[in-house]
């Protein structure tokens, strides 16, 4: 256990950024409430199991909350423990609502004078324990390059890049920079409450980047109905997209009963819910159209955390 | 006074929709032997059989309680009624939203304004510190007679033409 860990570590810090290792959490308290005087309370953590508060507290800071009438509702009561951090939102008006954060970097490597450089949010030696850069799923500084040659230091495969070599953001990469390997990544990861009558006023497809688009409504998910969502990709279909659907509870089962789905033509993505209960969604996609032009390649992840309601 | 005021026109109704019914259903609470037994919110709702919006017959929440916690707050545990229409009612709902009731047999009659043809009768229990269960039946307009029973939450549950 404790060697599958560390190459899953290995893997996360080094060159590829694997869907496994330890995956960001939301966990809401409930999705369906049926008046606007009630909050609902939110464990934020990271793990490899999702749901299961064992390994580092996700930091919150960029968390929003997009409330159904299009303003932003407000975190209360955030405070990080060992394992999980917590966070209340008032659901104070009725609808759908969106709750999760947004995160958007470019990282990568390249050259001055021949030595390897970094850019990437993280600055300094080594993350720190439970850094809150690590908030999203997807490694925010995926140095993609494979740095070949570049030695591995000895807590994994991570390249050893001197400190003073890595810049936080790419208007800090000094001229005369050269072989600049450049990713842009975008992700999301939230959940969705309804108080009252649904709403689907915050599914709007904005046409940027890697988006879910629900057919089903993300809180009216029944485990004897298969759930419907879209994907797209710049508001076109995302077809034959990977999509991970595992539910919580994995301790108490003999099978994680996580499923690989893929979307059809259209972008479609159909769910069998095997149990009820809450499920972590994930799916990500890399392509090389970046917004910025620095960056040669760019990879979006979307997770979410669904209720599905026994019938 | 609200309450009595609904009371009062649940009264009135009463003789009016009894003379032209469109049948009566009973909905059994059964007697539970539980330490601390709390009465169950029920909600009976019928929908079309060839699909079409459900209608709600009745439902019965602690309509008194009010607060940082009122009796709505539950409402959603009757969780298929929340999901197939239940969350769209405007409540308190004249003629079909009432206080909870004690075991026993309560009827509900079924508004005469509902169109003839082929439906299924839901009805759903969920109780405080106990369980949840939701019963269907066959139910056509007119009314013939028709029977289901639940196991836990809800006993006999019964259609008459009148």
């Amino acid at each position: 256990m404790t060697a599958k860990y560390l190459l899953l570590a290995a893997a996360a810090f080094g060159i590829a950024a694997p869907a496994s290792a330890h995956n960001a959490w939301l966990l809401p308290s409930i999705t369906v409430l049926s008046d606007t005087v009630q909050s609902v309370t939110v464990d934020a953590g990271t793990s490899t199991a999702p749901f299961e508060p064992n390994h580092n507290a996700m930091g919150i800071d960029g968390i929003k909350v997009w409330a159904p009438d299009g303003s932003m509702g407000k975190v209360e009561n955030a405070s990080r423990g060992r394992y999980r951090s917590t966070f209340d939102v008032k659901i104070d008006k009725p609808g759908t609502w969106r709750i999760g954060m947004e995160n958007n970097g470019i990282g990568g490597t390249f050259k001055v004078n021949g030595e390897p450089w970094m850019v990437g949010r993280r600055r300094g030696p080594a993350p720190a324990p439970g850094g809150a850069a690590r908030a999203m799923a997807t490694p925010p500084a995926p140095s993609a390059a494979p740095a070949a040659g570049a030695p591995n230091g000895p807590q994994g495969g991570r390249p050893r890049i001197d400190p003073s070599h890595i810049v936080a953001t790419i208007d800090e990469i000094p001229a005369g920079a050269t072989d600049l390997v450049l990713t842009e990544t975008t992700g999301r990861n939230e959940f969705f409450v309804t108080a009252g009558e649904p709403s689907d006023t915050l599914f709007k497809p904005t046409g940027k980047g890697l988006e879910f688009v629900p057919v089903t409504l993300p809180t009216d998910l029944v485990s004897n109905e298969p759930g419907q969502f879209r994907f797209l990709v710049d508001g076109k279909p995302a077809a034959d997209l990977e999509v991970e659907v595992v539910p919580g509870g994995r301790r108490f089962r003999e099978a994680d009963q996580a499923q690989k789905l893929k979307t059809d033509a259209e972008g479609l993505l159909t769910v069998k819910w095997p149990v009820a209960g809450f499920y972590w969604i994930n799916a990500s996609h890399t392509d090389d159209k970046p917004s910025n032009p620095k960056a040669a390649k760019r990879r979006m992840s979307y997770t979410a955390t669904l209720e599905v309601l026994a019938p | 006074m609200k309450k009595s005021l609904v009371l009062a026109a649940g009264i009135i109704a009463a003789p009016v929709s009894t003379a032209a019914s469109a049948g009566t259903i009973t909905i059994t609470i059964p007697r539970i032997n539980a330490s601390e037994y709390h009465v169950p919110y029920v909600a009976a709702w019928i929908e079309p059989v060839g699909g079409g919006q459900a209608r709600t017959l009745a439902v019965w929440y602690d309509v008194d309680k009010v607060g940082n916690e009122p009796g709505t707050k539950w409402l959603a545990d009757l969780r298929t009624w929340w999901r197939k229409g239940g969350r769209s009612l405007k409540l308190p709902a004249n003629g079909v939203s009432g206080a909870t009731r004690a075991p026993g047999a309560h009827r509900i009659t079924i508004p005469t304004n509902v169109k003839a043809g082929a439906y299924t009768l839901h009805v759903e229990a969920a109780r405080e510190d106990g369980g949840r269960e939701l019963v269907s039946v066959p139910l056509t307009i007119p009314a013939a007679n028709g029977r289901a029973s639940g196991k836990t939450e809800l006993g006999a549950i019964t259609i008459s033409a009148r």
